[in-house]
C-alpha cells in the first residue's frame, strides 16, 4: 500500500477486495476497461512474494495478446523495483529467443507471462510437472476476448492439467463488461467461481455523429462523413476510428488523408499489416504523436494506447457489447465518462446505431450463449497431454471435464475423440500397425513413436491464419515488406491491377516465391480494393431491438431522412414484426423479386438465400439470383413466389441443408480449420510452403473422400456442427423460424418497396448457377483459344 | 465417356475427364502417378492418419476408364506406388482388386522416382516403353521427342468473371505431353511454373480436367525482361 501512497495514488475498491481474497480457490474480477483490473490480479502476489520470497515458478499472467504480456513485464517491473524486490518478471510466447525459452524450462521465473499458445506448448513437455512445480497462482486477463474463441477452450483444458500438477493453485480471471458475468464464471471454473463487480464508472457519452449529407442508401465505409469525423479529429486530441472490416478501414483512411489538408497527423492500424508498420504506429501513438487512428479489432484489446479522448465507431457496431468494450478505449483514465460518436454508413444502420445506443446507455448487452466446448480442441489436448507423459484415459476424462466448456462431456464423445487421436477413427481400420497412440499392458496410452511428439508441438494452437501472401515492394534485394493479403485474392490479381495496403495505393507486378510484388501507384482511385477481414453479422439481441423499435409508436427520435422512410415503408407495405416473417413480392424490371425480412444476421441471410434459391430450382421457379444483408435476402427468379410460406418450414430448408451444405465452401473451410486443430492435417509451415509442391495436396480432397467413404467420421460431425453454428448460420435460421412460428405476412406489390430498395444497390450479388460455371468456362476457354490461335 | 481428342505426333489420342489418356488405336489406357498407398506412406513415416480411402477411389476410377474403353493395354506411368513398401502394405481389397483389372490384358509398369523397382504384381515392369513414334517415362528430357510423361502433375489456373479455377490438367506440345496425376491424394505444380514453363513450347496447350476437359493456351510464367 505504501507504493501506491508514495505515488499519491489511492488502490480502488476493487483492488482491495482482491487482496483480501487471496486465498479464494478461484476469482473472477468483471472491471471497465481502465480499471486497473490487472494490477488489481496481481497486488496478492507481490505481497505473497514479498512475505515469503522463494525459488521458482510463483504466478502465471495468460493473455490473449503477445504485446500485452511484454507490457504487462514492463508495467511490473516500476512497482517491484520501486518496492525492491527481488523477484524474477519474465515474458514468453513465439517471439522469446530459443535460448532464453530453454533457461526458462530449466529456470523458471517468479512470474511467467504469456499466451495460451505458449502454455499449451509448455505443458507438452515431459519435465512439465517440474517447470510448474510450486505454482501458486494463475491470472488470466481479458478472459472475456478469450472465451469467445477456441484459444479459450484450448486454455480452460490447460488449466485443468495445472490444477492437477499444483493442487493449491488458485486462479483469477479478469474480464471485461460483458453479458452474463455467471456463465463466464461456468467457464472459467466449473461449476462457478466468486465474482467481483468493479464500480462500472460515470455513463458513457454516446451520440450518433450528424453530418450535412445523408447516408447513402447502401454500403459501408461512411466515406460521406469525412468532413465531420476530421472536424471531430480536430477537436480532440487523439480519436479512434474504428471500422468493422479492413477493407473499408484502408478505404476511409485513403479518403481521409486525401481531405486532410492540416496534414495532421493520422495512421492506420490493421492486423493485416507487416508487424513493424502497426508498432511503429503504436509506439507514436503511447507517445501521443497521432491525432487520429483509423483500426479495426487489432486494437480491440490491449493497455492504454495514449490519451484517446474519442471513440468513432464507423459502421453498425453489430454487436452491443463489442460496442460498449470499444467505448471504453477513450478516456481510459477510470474516473471520467467515456466519449464516443456513432457513425451509421447506411440507412438501415441509422435504424441500427439508434438501437445499438439504446441497448449500451441501457446496459443490456448481447452475446450468444455458448455452445458444448469443441472437440477439435480436445483431440489436440489428447495430443498434448500424450506428448507430455503416457496418461489413463479414465483419468484424463474426468480432468477435461473439470473445464467449464467440457463440464458436460459425454464418456462416449470423450472416447470417440481418443480413438480419432490414437486410431484415426475410420470405419475401415487401416492403421493398426501405425496407430499414433498405443495402449501399453498397464492400460496407459502412450505414443507410438516418441518423435512424433517434435511435429505434434510444431502445430499446437486453435488460431487459423488463413492462408495469406506477403506483400512487398519490388526492388532490388528484397524491397519493404507492407502487409498481407489472402492468397484468394492474390490470385486473382492481374498484372497493372492496383489495390490499396497500409493507406497506400500500390500497383501488382507480380508473384515472386509465395509473394506479391508491388509498386508504388500514383493513381488516386485503386481499381481494386478488397480483401477479407472479418464480417460480423448482427447479433440476435440487437436485431430483436431494431424489430422493437420498428413498432414503437411514436418513432423513435430519428433523422428526418430516416424517419420518413420508415413511415413510407409502413404506409406502402408493413414494417417487419418479430413474431412473423415479412415477405414481399413485386416485379421489377421485368423479373419476380421477393424480399423476406428475416433478421438473423448476415451468414444466416446468406444460407437463406442459397437454401431458398434451391428449392425454388426444384419447383422449377427459375431463380436467377440473390442477395443478403443482416435484415433480408432479396432474391430474383422468372416466376414468382406463389405461397412463401411452403418453401419457408423448417423440415423443407433442412433437406435442401443436406445436399447443398455437403458441397459448399464453407463447410471445406470449416473441415479444414477443424481437421487442422485435430491434428489431422499439419500446419503449412513457413518455408514448407514453397518446396514439393506437387507433393501437398488440398483439403478438400480429404473431406470429399471421407464423405463418400466414411460419413459418420467424427470429423464431419465436427465440421457440421461448427458450420451450423457459425459461416452457415443455420442455428439462427431455426431461432428465426421458432422465433415466428411459421407465421409469414406476404404483402405483394406492383413496384418496388421502400425497405427493398436499398437492396438493390448492395454488393455481394450471388448468381444461381447449376451448370453455370461450366459454361462460363467453355466460353471463356474457346476465347482464349481463338485469341491465340490454337482453335 | 467424355473426353478431349487431340492429334500428337501424328497419333489421334484423346484425354479423358478422370485424366487418363486414351489411344484408340492400340487399345491402350495410360494413368500416371496413381500414387497407391499414399495414407500408409505417410502415417508409417510418422506423419498424420489421413483418410485410409484414396487407393480404393483411385481404383474405382481407374476401373470405370477401362470398361468404358475396353483397353486391352494399361500403361502405369510411374509413381504408381507412393514407395515400394507401400506397395507391400496395400489393404487385401486394394490388391484384390487391382489383380482382377490386370486380369486378361497387357499391363506396364514404368518405373517412378517414388517406385524405382519391380513391384509384386505381375506384368510388365519397365524404365521406359518405346512404342513408336511414341515413348513412354516417367520424368520428361529436355531434347525428347514424341514423348509421354507424368511426374510435375501439373495444374493450371484460369480467370473466369473474377473466380480463379484451378485444375489439374495435361499439357502437349508438338514434342511432349505431360500428363496429370491421376491418384486421389495428389496434388499440383502451377503450369507457370518455371519448370513446365521451359520445358513446354510457347504454343503449348493445356487441357483442364473437370466434367469435360477444356483446351487452353498453357498458362506460363511471364517471360523474364
Amino acid at each position: 500500500m505504501a507504493w501506491f501512497t508514495a505515488r499519491g495514488w489511492a488502490p480502488h475498491p476493487h483492488q482491495l477486495a482482491m487482496l483480501a481474497r487471496a486465498k479464494t480457490p478461484a476469482l473472477m474480477l468483471i472491471a471497465p476497461t481502465g480499471g486497473g483490473k490487472t494490477l488489481a490480479g496481481f497486488l496478492p502476489f507481490l505481497v505473497d512474494l514479498a512475505e515469503n520470497p522463494a525459488a521458482g515458478l510463483h504466478t502465471l499472467y495468460i493473455s490473449p495478446l503477445k504485446a500485452l504480456a511484454a507490457d504487462m513485464r514492463r508495467n511490473l517491473m516500476a512497482p517491484i523495483s520501486d518496492m525492491g524486490l527481488n523477484i524474477r518478471v519474465e515474458d514468453r510466447s513465439g517471439d522469446t529467443p530459443a535460448s532464453r525459452k530453454k533457461r526458462q524450462r530449466a529456470d523458471p521465473p517468479h512470474i511467467l507471462l504469456t499466451t495460451p499458445e505458449s502454455l499449451a506448448l509448455l505443458l507438452s513437455y515431459e519435465d512439465a510437472p517440474r517447470i510448474f512445480a510450486g505454482l501458486k497462482r494463475v491470472v488470466v486477463d481479458e478472459l472475456h476476448a478469450l472465451a469467445e474463441s477456441k484459444r479459450g477452450d484450448q486454455l480452460m483444458l490447460g488449466l485443468t492439467r495445472l490444477a492437477a500438477m499444483c493442487p493449491g493453485m488458485t486462479r483469477v480471471g479478469l474480464s471485461a463488461t460483458v453479458e452474463d458475468p455467471p456463465a463466464l464464471a461456468r467457464y472459467f471454473h466449473a461449476p462457478g467461481c466468486d465474482i467481483l463487480t468493479a464500480d462500472p464508472g460515470p455513463a458513457p457519452h454516446i451520440e450518433m455523429l450528424h453530418t450535412n449529407t445523408p447516408p447513402p442508401w447502401s454500403g459501408g465505409g461512411g466515406r460521406y462523413a469525412i468532413p465531420e469525423v476530421l472536424e471531430q479529429v480536430k477537436r480532440h486530441k487523439t480519436t479512434l476510428i474504428f471500422h468493422n472490416t479492413r477493407a473499408q478501414a484502408e478505404i476511409f483512411f485513403h479518403n481521409l488523408w486525401l481531405a486532410n489538408e492540416d496534414a495532421l497527423p493520422v495512421a492506420i492500424h490493421h492486423g493485416s499489416l507487416a508487424r513493424a508498420s502497426r508498432e511503429k504506429v503504436e509506439a507514436a501513438m503511447v507517445a501521443g504523436q497521432l491525432r487520429a487512428i483509423v483500426c479495426t479489432g487489432s486494437l480491440d484489446l490491449g493497455l492504454d494506447w495514449g490519451d484517446v479522448d474519442l471513440v468513432i465507431q464507423v459502421g453498425a457496431p453489430k454487436n452491443v457489447k463489442r460496442l460498449v468494450q470499444r467505448i471504453g478505449r477513450a478516456n481510459h483514465r477510470y474516473n471520467a465518462p467515456s466519449k464516443a460518436l456513432l457513425l451509421p454508413a447506411n440507412r438501415w444502420e441509422v435504424i441500427e446505431c439508434h438501437a445499438a445506443i439504446e441497448a449500451a446507455l441501457a446496459h443490456d448487452l448481447d452475446g450468444d450463449p455458448r455452445g458444448p466446448g469443441p472437440r477439435d480442441v480436445l483431440c489436440q489436448h489428447i495430443l498434448i497431454t500424450a506428448c507430455a507423459a503416457p496418461f489413463d484415459g479414465d483419468r484424463l476424462f474426468h480432468e477435461v471435464t473439470r473445464a467449464g466448456p467440457y463440464s458436460a462431456l459425454s464418456k462416449e464423445a470423450f472416447n470417440a475423440c481418443l480413438d480419432f487421436v490414437a486410431t484415426g477413427g475410420y470405419a475401415l481400420r487401416a492403421y493398426d500397425r501405425w496407430q499414433r497412440l498405443l495402449q501399453r499392458p498397464d492400460g496407459l496410452w502412450q505414443l507410438r513413436d516418441p518423435r512424433a511428439a517434435q511435429r505434434i508441438r510444431m502445430n499446437i494452437g486453435t488460431i487459423q491464419d488463413s492462408d495469406t501472401l506477403k506483400v512487398r515492394m519490388k526492388g532490388g534485394r528484397g524491397g519493404k515488406p507492407l502487409g498481407e493479403v489472402e492468397e484468394s485474392f492474390a490470385a486473382s490479381l492481374v498484372a497493372g491491377d492496383t489495390f490499396l495496403i497500409g493507406g497506400q495505393i500500390v500497383r501488382f507486378e507480380g508473384l515472386r516465391e509465395m509473394e506479391v510484388l508491388v509498386s508504388k501507384d500514383r493513381g488516386r482511385k485503386p481499381k481494386v480494393a478488397v480483401f477479407m477481414g472479418s464480417k460480423f453479422s448482427t447479433s440476435t439481441q440487437l436485431s430483436a431491438r431494431i424489430l422493437d423499435m420498428l413498432q414503437r409508436s411514436p418513432l423513435p427520435d430519428l433523422p428526418a431522412h430516416t424517419a420518413e422512410w420508415i413511415r413510407l415503408q409502413a404506409s406502402v407495405s408493413q414494417l417487419p414484426r418479430a413474431g412473423r416473417v415479412l415477405v414481399e413480392s413485386f416485379p421489377y424490371e421485368g423479373q419476380a423479386h421477393t424480399c423476406v425480412y428475416g433478421f438473423a444476421g448476415k451468414n444466416a441471410m446468406q444460407t437463406l438465400g442459397l437454401l431458398l434459391t434451391r428449392r425454388m430450382e426444384d419447383c422449377g421457379l427459375g431463380p436467377l439470383g440473390f442477395v443478403a444483408t443482416d435484415y433480408a435476402c432479396l432474391i430474383w427468379s422468372v416466376d414468382p413466389i406463389p405461397d412463401p410460406a411452403a418453401l419457408l418450414t423448417q423440415q423443407g430448408l433442412l433437406e435442401g441443408l443436406d445436399g447443398w451444405l455437403a458441397q459448399n465452401a464453407l463447410m471445406k473451410r470449416a473441415f479444414r480449420a477443424s481437421a487442422t486443430i485435430a491434428g489431422l492435417i499439419e500446419r503449412n509451415l513457413p518455408g514448407k510452403r514453397s518446396t514439393g509442391r506437387q507433393a501437398t495436396f488440398s483439403s478438400d480432397i480429404l473431406y470429399d473422400t471421407l464423405r463418400k467413404y466414411d460419413p459418420d467420421h467424427l470429423l464431419l460431425n465436427i465440421t457440421r456442427e461448427e458450420a451450423m453454428q457459425g459461416l452457415i448460420g443455420f442455428a439462427r435460421i431455426q431461432d428465426m423460424l421458432t422465433r415466428t412460428h411459421g407465421k409469414v405476412d406476404h404483402v405483394i406489390l406492383d413496384r418496388v418497396p421502400p425497405f427493398a430498395a436499398p437492396l438493390f444497390l448492395e454488393v455481394g450479388k450471388v448468381p444461381v448457377e447449376g451448370a453455370g460455371a461450366e459454361k462460363l468456362l467453355t466460353a471463356q476457354a474457346n476465347r482464349l483459344m481463338a485469341a491465340a490461335g490454337l482453335s | 465417356m467424355i473426353r478431349h481428342d487431340f492429334i500428337f505426333a501424328g497419333i489421334d489420342l484423346a484425354v479423358l475427364s478422370t485424366g487418363a489418356l486414351w489411344w484408340p488405336a492400340v487399345r491402350t489406357l495410360c494413368v500416371s502417378d496413381l500414387h497407391l498407398g499414399k495414407s500408409e506412406r505417410i502415417a508409417r513415416l510418422g506423419g498424420t492418419m489421413l483418410p485410409p480411402y484414396e487407393s480404393h477411389e483411385t481404383l474405382a476410377r481407374l476401373e470405370g476408364d477401362i470398361l468404358a474403353t475396353g483397353a486391352q493395354t494399361v500403361i502405369c506411368l510411374g509413381d504408381s506406388f507412393d514407395d515400394l513398401p507401400a506397395s507391400e502394405n496395400l489393404d487385401d481389397t486394394s490388391t484384390l482388386w487391382l489383380a482382377r483389372l490386370m486380369a486378361g490384358r497387357r499391363w506396364v509398369w514404368i518405373e517412378g522416382n517414388h517406385d524405382p523397382g519391380p513391384v509384386e504384381f505381375g506384368g510388365t515392369h519397365l524404365a521406359e516403353l518405346h512404342a513408336p513414334p511414341l515413348s513412354f517415362r516417367h520424368i520428361a528430357r529436355a531434347s525428347a521427342a514424341g514423348e509421354i510423361s507424368g511426374h510435375y502433375h501439373p495444374k493450371a489456373r484460369l480467370s473466369v468473371r473474377g473466380r480463379t479455377l484451378s485444375r489439374p490438367c495435361l499439357l502437349y506440345d508438338s514434342d511432349r505431353v505431360i500428363m496429370p496425376a491421376y491418384g486421389t491424394y495428389t496434388g499440383g505444380l502451377r503450369s507457370d511454373d518455371a519448370t513446365l514453363s521451359h520445358l513446354m513450347r510457347p504454343e503449348a496447350v493445356a487441357v483442364m480436367l473437370g466434367p469435360e476437359p477444356r483446351a487452353i493456351p498453357m498458362p506460363r510464367a511471364p517471360s523474364q525482361g
